[in-house]
């Protein structure tokens, strides 16, 4: 990161930069140069998302493949972290927009989400080509420095029901001999046949598959901050549906389990 | 299978018999809530014995009462209190426009994720390593430190001011080192609210990530009433803005 001077501040009063595009209000709206309105009109959602994100073009198969990451972890169930923050926005009768964006929010997670993700797209990059020797000894380090490699293992269950049919759709669009699946796919070897036993999960195909098409490391965390999406308008509008309004999970007072100080009285001299 | 549990060391209550869903003589931290701390305890009082686990005590409740004041509001010019403005010129709820201003404030650049790369530099106060060298080491790309600034490269006055008198806390260490590497880099390195605060929390003695969430639960007030005064103004008084020379 770096800082602007007083100077390249003074030359931005005012401008806001348009590489990703403009809204000329009257004439039209830009997408990468392009006038949404007509070039893109035949354009898949998922389409003109990537080009604006990116700028690139993707070729059918990897728009689907892309697609299909999202896809295959669009789970409408309350329950899960972020969902559940919808959901508890439905049943308190809150706006969806509030719903979707606190849930996206909590997405940006250290067990789930973008936490072990982006872990995983930093470890592919940094081992990009080493060796199994290598490999091992990187992974050595990382689970004796963060107890943890990104992408590896998982809270709940130990399986990840994504992963063979990610694999499989890679497979079927001609996308799973990339260099990163492959890495990706080394590292599982090599802590399934050490004492650690951790599987794949999501999150580590995800990130190497993004590195296989492509994507830098900003962009890579722009498309999974909203790759849960699909599950959470799904259980705020069932939550909010849900009568009467406020009983989706509640708490009784005995599922409270209080492991703080005894009763004490007040210091009044903390009073101010 | 044995009914899950929330385990908390914050709060407790005793059921009511009236209801499952009723709880009596609620306690936080041990201190009868309704009953003791209504009335004899502030609210930094509360937050910080909810965070910290204790009471603060008098020098600790002083500088953190400073503290929150300090933050209270950032200015419409800082970039979460923009964002909290664009909420509320567009009528969106109370609601969103928080969540703006935390989204923003949360950043690199100015927000709370400066304040912990400033914390950890802060914390090398007392291990025998100059201050000065510390920061350089935790510099942006450009040599910027944490906590500081470069559009201007200097300490704003007011701001320096409200270092002076922080430091005056008997708490003060990081404050005091701050306030005498001021003297020196004033004019190269622009001391900001993000380092006076990182300076306050460490000597307070908070760890980082609760420091991180304190930075931004106490900005929230500016950019509430900032947010809020823009509400029901024409959007034509709240500026748009023009296109870089870049567009398509």
């Amino acid at each position: 990161m770096s800082h602007p001077t007083a100077d390249q501040l003074a030359a931005a009063v005012g401008r806001a930069p348009a590489r990703a595009g403009a809204f000329r209000p009257g004439d039209g709206a830009y997408v990468r140069g392009r006038r949404l309105h007509e070039a893109c009109r035949d354009w898949s959602w998922f389409e003109v998302y990537l080009l604006a994100l990116t700028g690139r073009e993707f070729a059918p198969a990897e728009v689907s493949l892309l697609q299909t990451l999202w896809t295959y972890t669009s789970y409408p169930d309350g329950r899960i972290w972020n969902n559940r923050v919808a959901a508890l926005a439905g049943s308190a009768r809150s706006a969806a927009s509030l719903a979707v964006g606190a849930a996206l929010a909590v997405s940006d997670a250290h067990i789930y989400g973008a936490g072990p993700f982006l872990e995983a797209h930093d470890f592919f990059l940094a081992h990009r080509d080493d060796d199994d020797a290598a490999l091992l000894a990187a992974v050595r380090v990382q689970l004796a420095t963060k107890r943890r490699v990104g992408g590896y293992g998982r809270p709940v269950t130990a399986a990840d029901e994504r992963i063979a049919p990610i694999l499989a759709r890679a497979r079927a669009l001609g996308l799973d001999d990339g260099h990163f699946l492959q890495l990706a796919l080394r590292v599982e070897r090599l802590l399934l046949a050490g004492r650690w036993r951790m599987q794949m999960n999501y999150a580590a195909p995800v990130a190497a598959l993004c590195l296989d098409l492509g994507l830098d490391r900003m962009q890579c965390e722009a498309f999974a901050s909203t790759i849960f999406l699909a599950g959470m308008p799904a259980v705020w509008i069932e939550a909010a549906r849900q009568r009467p309004a406020g009983s989706f999970l509640p708490l009784p007072s005995r599922i409270l389990s209080y492991e703080g100080p005894p009763p004490r009285p007040w210091p009044r001299s903390a009073a101010q | 299978m044995s009914e899950a549990r929330i385990r908390s060391r914050i709060w407790s209550e005793t059921p009511d018999e009236r209801s499952p869903f009723l709880g009596r003589e609620v306690r936080l931290c041990g201190y009868d809530y309704y009953g003791e701390l209504l009335g004899q305890a502030s609210w930094l009082d509360v937050l910080w014995l909810m965070l910290r686990g204790e009471a603060p005590d008098p020098d600790q409740g002083r500088l953190f009462g400073e503290l929150a004041v300090l933050l209270a509001d950032p200015g419409p010019r800082d970039a979460s209190v923009h964002a909290a403005m664009c909420g509320g010129i567009g009528g969106s709820r109370p609601a969103a426009v928080l969540m703006a201003a935390l989204a923003v404030g949360a950043g690199e650049a100015g927000g709370s994720s400066e304040l912990v790369r400033a914390m950890d530099a802060l914390s090398a106060i007392g291990t025998g390593r100059a201050l000065d060298a510390v920061l350089a080491e935790r510099a942006s790309d450009d040599g910027i430190w944490p906590g500081f600034d470069r559009a201007s490269g200097w300490c704003a006055s007011g701001l320096r001011a409200a270092l002076g008198r922080l430091a005056r806390s008997p708490l003060a260490r990081a404050l005091g080192e701050l306030e005498r590497l001021l003297d020196t880099v004033d004019g190269r390195q622009g001391l900001t609210t993000v380092g006076i605060a990182a300076a306050a929390f460490c000597d307070l003695g908070v760890p980082a990530r609760q420091a991180e969430g304190l930075f931004l639960l106490l900005r929230l007030p500016g950019a509430l009433a900032h947010g809020d005064e823009q509400q029901g103004r024409s959007h034509r008084a709240f500026p748009f803005f023009g296109l870089a020379e870049e567009t398509p």
